[in-house]
């Protein structure tokens, strides 16, 4: 602020049009990517410097260029079964709870889009799964699904260690993920929905076309691009789950993920090259599909970028 | 724009089929089944939790779905717990200051992005936007070492830097799309009577921007106050922790005997700012989430 003010208010230039337009937007730009430079930009590259060298607790304070062309680290990486589990299992989770989420997300924006009355507080209601803190929401889960007081078992009537056993695990971590978010695919399908005009059905129904027909051939066509991008949002976040399995299983009965595989080598085994080369991956799969949707839906970046 | 017309028509439509489809005789039985399944499906975990606290000792242990004594001594006892009182104060910081400062330097950049013409736009755009989307786990392994070194390891701090990595595209990205809806007569007009584009943006685009800058406001402080990786690899003592993570150590330090009382109670203690958010601002925040989300 104190930049800005600084240079729009010089005396001398405040008669005229003071700064030129893409001064203004100079100064008005640069703190902003001066603070991600700072905290993104900065680590991001600290990251591959300490993924190209060993870093151990033995060797503190010392740092060797790993391996030939330091790359030691990253062939330990996808030389190592449990990197390509976590790879497995993240996939499993992401592609599970995104279709999922989109399934029921539909679901729930058509009815709440047909609902007459109390819309408002349908879409409040609707939140309350957003709102919850993820933490919590794995609380929630676990308190469901374990014994003694989950109920999931009594109504089943198995007894079934859920988060003790695998698959089950994977999947109470599914469901929670589930429960949070298609409320958020709902309310951004149901914004797309709202834009539909209504006279492209009044014109279907007149020319006889079915309900099933009308949803087909009007509503998900139309419904493209919102449950695109919604998809991609989703996509991009279910990639980097940590908080589910962290809290539910620890990783534990095949449910680590990239981002708790790294986490764990860094932070809990302090082997620093290592841990770094995952997060290096990781931030690489996410990229790779990020640049994908940023090609995809690169038209919705320009709209906003032109007038 | 679309956005506009979004937002234009987001109201419309509703009293439209409303009066088309009034003929065919209320809301058909299966809509009431819908809603109903829509309201137990979202409501219902949480309430369990909300039963789950109000619960002690052996009523615990069954799933009964009404407390048969109700207590608040889980409350109590969560709120004479100084761990998780501190927790709740590092959030509110936390989560306060990195909502401040992404609002502060990123409404200019909006600004600019959303009304001024330079170079580079896209590429900026492109930028901020792919950072929302970014893995924490890229920056937390190499910040988990810089912090200890130059000190800011578990403090408030060294949680506020990084939440802000995340916080600014997120409030840029939000900001640049209501900023877009804003007229621009009203802009033309002040620089025409001689104002500079800095003027008309402080006295004519922030005032109108204002519920924009709430909305804004409201996601990224949710956002933060929800944030875990970071909030779990940085810090290593109550000092800091806010309370996504003093939870979590909760969980994992009695693995095997979990205290399920009381641990519910802090979880929904902690939800209930949120929650009081989505029911003030539901209209503002479901704006700021399909902002840019709906474009043909």
């Amino acid at each position: 602020m104190a930049d800005a003010t600084a240079h729009t208010g010089a005396p001398q230039k405040r008669r005229s049009r003071g700064l030129s337009e893409k001064g203004l937007a100079f100064w008005m730009v640069s703190p902003s990517m001066a603070l991600i430079a700072l905290v993104a930009a900065y680590p991001i590259i600290y990251a591959v410097w300490l993924s190209l060298h060993e870093y151990s607790v033995r060797q503190a304070g010392l740092s060797r260029w790993a391996g030939p062309l330091g790359l030691r680290n990253y062939t330990t990486a996808l030389g190592n079964s449990e990197f390509w589990s976590a790879m497995t299992t993240t996939l499993i989770f992401t592609v599970s709870s995104v279709f999922f989420e989109l399934l029921i997300g539909l679901a729930m924006a058509m009815a709440m889009h047909a609902a007459f009355k109390g819309q408002g507080l349908l879409r409040t209601v609707v939140l309350v799964p957003w709102a919850v803190l993820t933490v919590v929401t794995a609380i929630m889960w676990r308190t469901i699904f374990e014994s003694p007081q989950g109920f999931v078992n009594q109504i089943l009537g198995g007894d079934t260690v859920w988060l003790g056993s695998e698959p089950q695990a994977l999947i109470v971590i599914i469901i929670a993920d589930v429960w949070k978010t298609a409320p958020f695919m709902a309310l951004l399908i149901l914004a797309g929905l709202q834009v539909i005009p209504s006279d492209i059905y009044e014109a279907a129904k007149v020319d006889g076309a079915t309900a099933w027909q009308r949803f087909r051939k009007i509503t998900l066509p139309l419904l493209t691009p919102a449950i695109l991008v919604a998809l991609i949002f989703r996509t991009l976040d279910a990639l980097r789950i940590f908080d589910l399995p962290y809290v539910l299983t620890k990783g534990a009965n095949g449910t680590t993920t990239l981002s708790l595989i790294a986490q764990e080598t860094f932070a809990t085994n302090r082997i620093y090259g290592l841990g770094a080369a995952y997060s290096i991956l990781t931030f690489i799969t996410v990229m790779i599909v990020s640049f994908t949707y940023i090609w995809t839906v690169g038209g919705n970046i320009r709209g906003l970028a032109e007038d | 724009m679309a956005t506009e017309a979004a937002v234009a028509e987001r109201s419309e439509p509703r009293t439209k089929t409303k009066k088309a489809r009034k003929p065919s005789g209320g809301t058909p039985w299966w809509m009431w089944i819908a809603i109903a399944a829509i309201v137990v499906f979202c409501l219902f975990p949480f309430y369990w939790l909300v039963n789950l606290s109000l619960k002690t000792g052996a009523d615990l242990g069954d799933s009964s779905l009404f407390p048969p004594n109700p207590t608040l001594a889980n409350y109590e006892s969560i709120f004479n717990n100084g761990d998780f009182t501190r927790a709740l104060l590092n959030s509110a910081i936390i989560s306060l200051s990195t909502t401040a400062l992404a609002l502060l330097v990123g409404s200019f950049c909006a600004y600019a992005l959303a009304r001024l013409r330079f170079r580079f736009k896209f590429g900026i755009l492109a930028l901020v936007l792919s950072i929302t989307t970014f893995p924490a786990i890229a920056i937390a392994a190499p910040l988990f070492r810089l912090w200890s070194d130059i000190g800011i390891y578990n403090t408030l701090i060294g949680l506020i830097i990084p939440n802000l990595t995340f916080a600014l595209p997120l409030a840029i990205y939000i900001l640049v799309s209501f900023f877009k809806e804003i007229p621009k007569d009203l802009e033309e007009a002040a620089l025409v009577d001689g104002a500079t584009h800095f003027v008309a943006f402080r006295k004519v685009v922030v005032p109108l921007a204002a519920p924009g800058l709430a909305t804004a406001g409201i996601l990224t402080f949710i956002a933060t106050w929800n944030e875990f990786l970071l909030a779990i690899t940085l810090t290593s003592s109550p000092a800091a922790r806010p309370v996504p993570a003093a939870i979590a150590f909760f969980t994992g330090s009695t693995q095997f005997e979990i205290p399920y009382g009381t641990i519910t109670a802090a979880s929904v203690t902690i939800s209930v700012p949120l929650i009081l958010l989505v029911l003030f601002f539901q209209k503002r925040i479901v704006a700021g989430l399909t902002a840019g989300a709906v474009k043909g």
